[in-house]
């Protein structure tokens, strides 16, 4: 599958987009978060607070627990900051 | 209508293709969206919009849809820009027409809203101390909330 990452998860994992062939292992968003957080210390710095991060599975936002079997495309990010005044 | 570019604007040329030739259309409500040069206390030199490509334009058309649903809509224009911006320069553009005025003014609003919230925007400010994300405090509460919840 593809993972792209924007914004500042994109500076700290040092990559804008990769293709990751995850273990059968990883079923959902937040075990392939954990798996990609183990491939480097920039990948571990970008993941490593979940709390801070969103995600979409094939341009869908998505949780946690939803499943990510089968997605061509999954991409981690900040919680968006509008792109308009507040 | 949906439309995410680099190029800036004329809200006078749009607002006037969204009704001409529309008889039927009583009303037309518009938000434009401008870079501020005061955010957080500081003073900004330019800001850098990064999008996600794709899923911006499959948000936006979702949201457009949802209030075609909600009220009835003759027509509904977003244009977003990205890339780098300065205090001033317009960032947004949001129009509804309709038959009536409340539809108009009340879509529109929801529209603005929902794009401060859910389109996939991200902003870099640039100012003298050097260039930084900003965060979004109350959605990193939600977000924590959300990968907590296991």
């Amino acid at each position: 599958m593809k993972v792209l990452y924007f914004a500042w998860l994109r500076d700290k994992a040092g990559v804008a987009e990769e293709e990751v062939s995850p273990p059968a292992d990883v079923r959902t968003v937040a075990e392939l978060a954990r798996w990609l957080a183990s491939r480097s210390a920039g990948h571990a710095e970008a993941l490593g607070d979940l709390a801070v991060v969103r995600c979409a599975v094939d341009q869908d936002y998505a949780q946690p627990e939803d499943p990510v079997a089968g997605a061509a495309e999954v991409a981690f990010f900040p919680p968006v900051t509008g792109g308009q005044e507040p | 209508m949906i439309r995410v570019q680099a190029e800036d604007f004329d809200i006078g040329a749009e607002l006037e293709a969204l009704t001409r030739g529309r008889p039927g259309v009583g009303g037309l409500a518009s938000f434009v969206g401008l870079v501020r040069e005061v955010s957080g206390g500081g003073s900004i030199s330019a800001m850098t919009l990064e999008h996600y490509p794709g899923m911006t334009e499959r948000q936006l058309e979702r949201i457009e849809a949802e209030a075609r649903a909600r009220w009835p809509l003759d027509e509904v224009l977003i244009i977003h820009r990205h890339g780098r911006l300065e205090p001033g320069q317009r960032i947004v553009l949001c129009a509804t027409t309709s038959a009536h005025r409340q539809a108009a003014f009340e879509a529109c609003m929801f529209l603005v809203d929902w794009l401060k919230t859910k389109a996939p925007f991200w902003k870099l400010e640039a100012s003298q101390e050097g260039a930084r994300w900003v965060e979004s405090r109350a959605a990193d509460d939600d977000a924590a909330a959300r990968w907590r919840r296991r």
